[in-house]
């Protein structure tokens, strides 16, 4: 299980009026976490920050022991691939691959991940969990909205990662759809332990979250197990 | 699955794309290594025959035509020399003198009159039957056979020189004696005979029933010599055959008999210098080439050409390089979101260049493979189109 705790964040986009400021917060291991605001207020490029993929302009990002920041760009990478499931709003599903091929894909990319055949029987039986048994076979045209979600859920999850971020997961699902993403979601949570950070501007599902990051109000709402003095914004300057 | 299968996956979900890809790479470099085998193919077949030719003999005109007519059987030259031209050369002492006479078809295969000196020179060996007897027989190349289906003892009836003009010559009934080994030159595709068949062809000589016992006075004149003449009415005989080969005859002089060229084969450099003194100081409406300088000529005159094929196919290149770059370009954006996911998910840069460097360097293997199929296939088969395009479209 991972800790993730932000000190003095800061970060800009080259060429860019937009700053994210963040002073503290903290995200216990294992926990449902929301992060919620309107579009452009950075919630996805805390997201980014979180996985690696970009690097404060200062500050720190502990995930766990490790201090992401130190990290080089390889070891950020594997960090990211061993360490972190990845779910999109648009799927991100690659078109001319098969479900069982997407799902495998964190293998064909980075050579510090193995594939054996343990791996195959474990990505096999995500897809039976999820309901795409018969379809394992099928490129993403011919699936389902839901079902390609459920495709990039196994995706994230093949790795057996200790975090799972999701942006925007149910962003383009219908009400029924959106319902069972979430419900997988924390599914995993609860039977894996994984933490689970999901950025969405949608206020109907905050219910099942713990843990609610507001950019909006620049405050955390949290319960009250949770410490309440973390502090983080979106400054447009 | 590996990023070797994810790239294989790409190219086969992309067939149309891929396919025109490849497709756009071999003709690029197909067609110049094509130009490139069949020349190679034709220089050294078109050099070794005009190697193993030293000297040709013929009348005035373009060297070339001559050199064709003795070399490939060509039967466009018109122009002939007195057979006496033959024995010319063989007096001098200087050469081996072979006359040859192509210019009559039989089912659109050069009929070449020559002596059996021809067949020592060129070392042709019977793949089956005997070599020509007597007159009317003839002794085809392995190609004809094959064509025309030929056995030693069928027929082979001579090309009516103008179907029109029914007062000229008479087709020949030829009998097949043998058939030649194949060499792969233009011998293959010859119908071999004597020359004195040749002139009977020509209408220089024939053969017809006996005027003395002809009583049909529409048939036969008497001069005021006292001699016979046949008329027009006499129909001269289709056929040599043992009842009637004694009846055949040449009218006139044997050594103002035509020949389309005379092949001279010197014993040696100095021999061959002084018989082409001779002929250049001659002045008898004969020339002497040597058809090696002909055709080496003609080949630098080819090569020449060639270097316009060659420039055309470097700009054909570039363009299609060009277009290359265009495509992949156009599909790097295209796949920018893909690219983009994969990197978030932990795909180094690195990575994702080799992933788009080896669909190219597949296109380029899968291609090139395919050019050097083709290319395989068309060095195999060069012999035989070389040859075809040298001796007409029957070999």
């Amino acid at each position: 299980m991972i800790d993730i705790s932000l000190n003095q964040l800061e970060f800009q986009y080259p060429r860019s009026d937009f700053r994210l400021v963040i002073e503290q917060c903290s995200i216990p291991a294992g926990k449902k976490v929301a992060i919620v605001g309107p579009s452009g207020s950075g919630k996805t490029t805390l997201l980014n920050l979180l996985a690696g993929i970009h690097l404060p302009d200062k500050g720190q990002i502990n995930l766990g022991d490790s201090l992401l920041c130190n990290m080089s760009d390889a070891e950020r990478r594997n960090f990211r691939i061993s360490q972190i499931g990845m779910v999109f709003q648009q799927f991100e599903l690659v078109d001319y691959l098969t479900t069982m091929e997407n799902i495998l894909l964190p293998f064909a990319i980075n050579q510090s991940l193995q594939q054996s055949a343990e791996i195959r029987e474990y990505a096999d039986s995500l897809a039976e969990q999820m309901g795409l048994g018969d379809k394992r076979k099928r490129l993403p045209s011919r699936l389902s909205q839901g079902e390609q979600q459920r495709v990039a859920i196994c995706r994230a999850l093949v790795t057996q990662p200790k975090l799972i971020f999701a942006d925007e997961p149910t962003g383009n699902l219908d009400p029924r759809n959106k319902k069972k993403i979430l419900d997988i979601l924390f599914q995993v949570n609860q039977q894996q332990g994984q933490s689970l950070i999901v950025v969405t501007h949608d206020m109907q599902i905050l219910n099942g979250f713990e843990q609610v990051i507001d950019f909006q109000d620049f405050t955390v709402d949290s319960n009250p197990k949770l410490e309440s003095n973390d502090r983080l914004g979106g400054i447009a300057s | 699955m590996t990023w070797l299968k994810l790239v294989v996956r790409y190219l086969q979900y992309h067939k149309l794309k891929t396919s025109i890809l490849i497709a756009s790479i071999f003709m690029t470099a197909f067609l110049p290594i094509t130009i490139l085998i069949l020349l190679s193919e034709f220089n050294e077949k078109i050099v070794s025959r005009a190697q193993t030719t030293p000297l040709v003999v013929g009348a005035k005109g373009s060297g070339l035509d001559l050199t064709l007519n003795a070399l490939y059987f060509t039967t466009k030259r018109s122009e002939t020399i007195p057979y006496a031209t033959r024995n010319e050369i063989h007096k001098t002492g200087w050469a081996r003198a072979i006359p040859l006479y192509a210019k009559f078809t039989a089912r659109d295969f050069t009929i070449v009159g020559t002596t059996l000196d021809y067949f020592r020179y060129r070392n042709l060996k019977l793949a089956s039957g005997t070599p020509l007897s007597r007159l009317g027989d003839c002794v085809v190349g392995s190609s004809v056979a094959d064509k025309l289906n030929l056995q030693p003892g069928d027929q082979l009836l001579s090309d009516p020189d103008n179907v029109l003009d029914l007062g000229g010559q008479y087709p020949l009934k030829m009998l097949v004696r043998g058939i030649l080994e194949p060499t792969s030159t233009p011998d293959d595709g010859a119908v071999f005979v004597d020359l004195k068949t040749a002139w009977v062809i020509e209408g220089l000589g024939h053969g017809h029933q006996n005027l003395e016992e002809e009583k049909d006075e529409l048939k036969v004149e008497v001069r005021s010599d006292g001699t016979l003449q046949a008329t027009a009415a006499v129909l001269p005989f289709m056929e040599i055959t043992d009842a009637n080969i004694d009846s055949f005859h040449f009218h006139g002089e044997t050594g103002k008999f035509p020949v389309t060229a005379v092949i001279a084969v010197p014993p040696d450099q100095k021999s061959e210098t002084l018989l082409m003194g001779y002929f250049e100081v001659a002045d008898d409406g004969t020339q002497m080439v040597s058809p090696l300088g002909v055709i080496t000529e003609l080949m630098s005159l080819v090569f020449q050409v060639k270097k316009f094929f060659d420039l055309n196919a470097i700009l054909i290149a570039i363009s299609t390089a060009f277009l290359l770059l265009l495509v992949l370009i156009l599909s790097q954006r295209l796949r920018q979101r893909e690219m983009q996911t994969m990197f978030k998910l932990g795909c180094s840069r690195g990575t994702l260049f080799l992933l788009q460097s080896s669909e190219i360097a597949i296109l380029f293997l899968f291609s090139s493979l395919l050019v050097a199929m083709a290319a395989g296939i068309v060095w195999f088969m060069a012999g035989n189109l070389v040859q075809s395009l040298l001796i007409g479209s029957h070999v």
